[in-house]
């Protein structure tokens, strides 16, 4: 890619990132998010460390793909509205690209501040500190699945007037398989079992997603705005 | 010989012959169900010996099995339907496609809660999380969430399209159900039937399994085309060929 093909990516990259920081809260509510569910656990299920220990990884994946699912709404919808989103066939570049930063600047807004405040949330969940860089390493690979496929979902549902309630259902059953190798791969850790397998399995579902989602993405948002 | 097959297949694009050709099949397909059932339940329930080790429990596989062949059949249908949908824009098979949803979402509830009734007394309990349960249940919330996706949608023509490029994706799960047995060990058994090779099913107890297999797909195939049909008479009922199809099959208005 030359110079003059990638400064539109990056000025739509600085565009979204600044927009997002003079909004504030969005990268402020999944934090909070993950830091309520990491704080109720305890309460609700009592704190005993051996219990919370257990369940910590899949409690913390939890909590970020479900904080992942609060911006989601708004991806592509205030450009939907002010007619930005045609814009993008009109111009020179591939659709598929911009869909791409697109879900780049969603997932540096919204999920790398949880990755980086996760070690906090892992020592209140009592997980033990070996297992920690093996959870951060999953939450790398697996996130972006989350932006990926919560980027397809939020383009499918843009034109329905009450699209939010449906995110979920329709996110959930394409993100199980991350949920399951993510957390998969630190109960082996943890069980002394090799996590490899599981590592492999989950870059191999990011290179799918990678390749295959914004495809749809862009089919999708090109259907809404017919 | 071929173009007057294809020639016929695009006629099936026009709502009034798709109209016609429903109402000549249906009556036809339900009967054969019917038979298909009837020789199928009375062999499972009455010919077919108990096994050795489950008694008579195991006989409810002659709906469970058949309904999760078709739970994934259905998907595999509404993948084709998907792409004649998003390719080449035919009405009729947008709306078979959206109409097949719910029959999928049924027949997987069917294999669901016939596989619990029969898990308790055999693993006992009802529920277990391995993996061909929980692809089975994702299969479910797919066909859920491809049912929600078009019902959002006002312009309907509109919503069988978007929903069409979630069915293409959903299609991800279905070698996921299928090799699941294989490829974890966990509590689901390997399957028995063999269709490239010997079964290790015991042959006595194949005949119901194959009637029931058969008859599951022809109920299929007319539940289809009679909520096909509803559905292009209820979206068409304004117009003008409507009129005429319903006072060619007797309904004068």
């Amino acid at each position: 890619m030359t110079r003059s093909t990638a400064q539109p990516l990056i000025a739509l990259l600085l565009r979204d990132l600044k927009r997002a920081r003079r909004h504030g809260g969005q990268s402020l509510l999944p934090l909070v998010f993950l830091f309520s569910v990491v704080a109720m656990i305890p309460l609700g299920i009592g704190p005993g460390p051996n219990l919370l220990q257990a369940i910590a990884p899949g409690m913390i994946w939890v909590a970020a793909l479900l904080s992942g699912l609060l911006a989601l709404d708004g991806l592509f919808k205030s450009d939907f509205d002010d007619g930005t989103l045609e814009q993008w066939w009109v111009g020179e570049q591939p659709v598929v690209r911009l869909v791409m930063v697109k879900l780049c600047s969603h997932w540096l807004i919204t999920a790398l501040p949880v990755i980086a405040l996760t070690p906090i949330a892992a020592q209140m969940l009592y997980l033990p500190n070996e297992a920690l860089g093996l959870l951060l390493l999953t939450l790398l690979l697996g996130t972006p699945i989350l932006s990926l496929v919560g980027g397809l979902a939020s383009a499918l549902t843009l034109g329905t007037r009450q699209g939010g309630a449906l995110l979920g259902l329709l996110i959930f059953p394409l993100i199980v398989p991350v949920l399951i190798f993510s957390t998969g791969a630190v109960s082996a850790y943890l069980d002394g079992l090799p996590v490899r397998p599981y590592l492999l399995l989950l870059v191999a579902l990011l290179v799918l997603a990678m390749s295959l989602v914004p495809l749809a993405t862009a089919a999708a948002l090109r259907l809404n705005i017919e | 010989m071929w173009t007057q097959t294809k020639l016929a297949f695009h006629k099936l694009g026009s709502p009034l012959t798709f109209f016609r050709f429903a109402q000549a099949l249906i009556p036809w397909l339900w009967g054969l169900t019917l038979v298909g059932l009837a020789v199928g339940l009375y062999q499972a329930l009455y010919l077919v010996p108990p096994d050795y080790q489950q008694g008579d429990s195991y006989r409810i596989l002659y709906i469970h099995v058949p309904a999760a062949w078709q739970a994934m059949a259905t998907y595999i249908v509404m993948t084709i339907l998907a792409v004649i949908t998003l390719v080449w824009r035919i009405r009729t098979a947008e709306i078979m496609a959206m109409t097949a949803a719910p029959i999928g979402a049924a027949f997987t509830l069917i294999c669901l809660v016939t596989g619990a009734i029969w898990g308790r007394p055999m693993w006992g309990t009802y529920w277990a999380w391995d993996a061909r349960l929980t692809s089975m249940l994702v299969l479910l919330f797919i066909y859920l969430g491809i049912m929600g996706l078009y019902a959002a949608f006002d312009d309907r023509r509109q919503g069988a399209r978007v929903a069409s490029i979630l069915i293409l994706v959903g299609v991800v799960n279905i070698p996921i159900i299928h090799f699941s047995v294989e490829w974890w060990t966990t509590l689901h058994q390997g399957s028995t039937i063999n269709l490239f090779g010997p079964s290790t099913m015991d042959p006595s107890m194949l005949p119901p399994l194959i009637w029931m297999t058969v008859a599951v797909k022809l109920m299929f195939g007319a539940l289809l085309l009679q909520r096909a049909r509803n559905e292009l008479l209820e979206q068409d009922q304004r117009k003008k060929w409507t009129l005429q199809a319903l006072r060619m099959s007797g309904h004068d208005s």
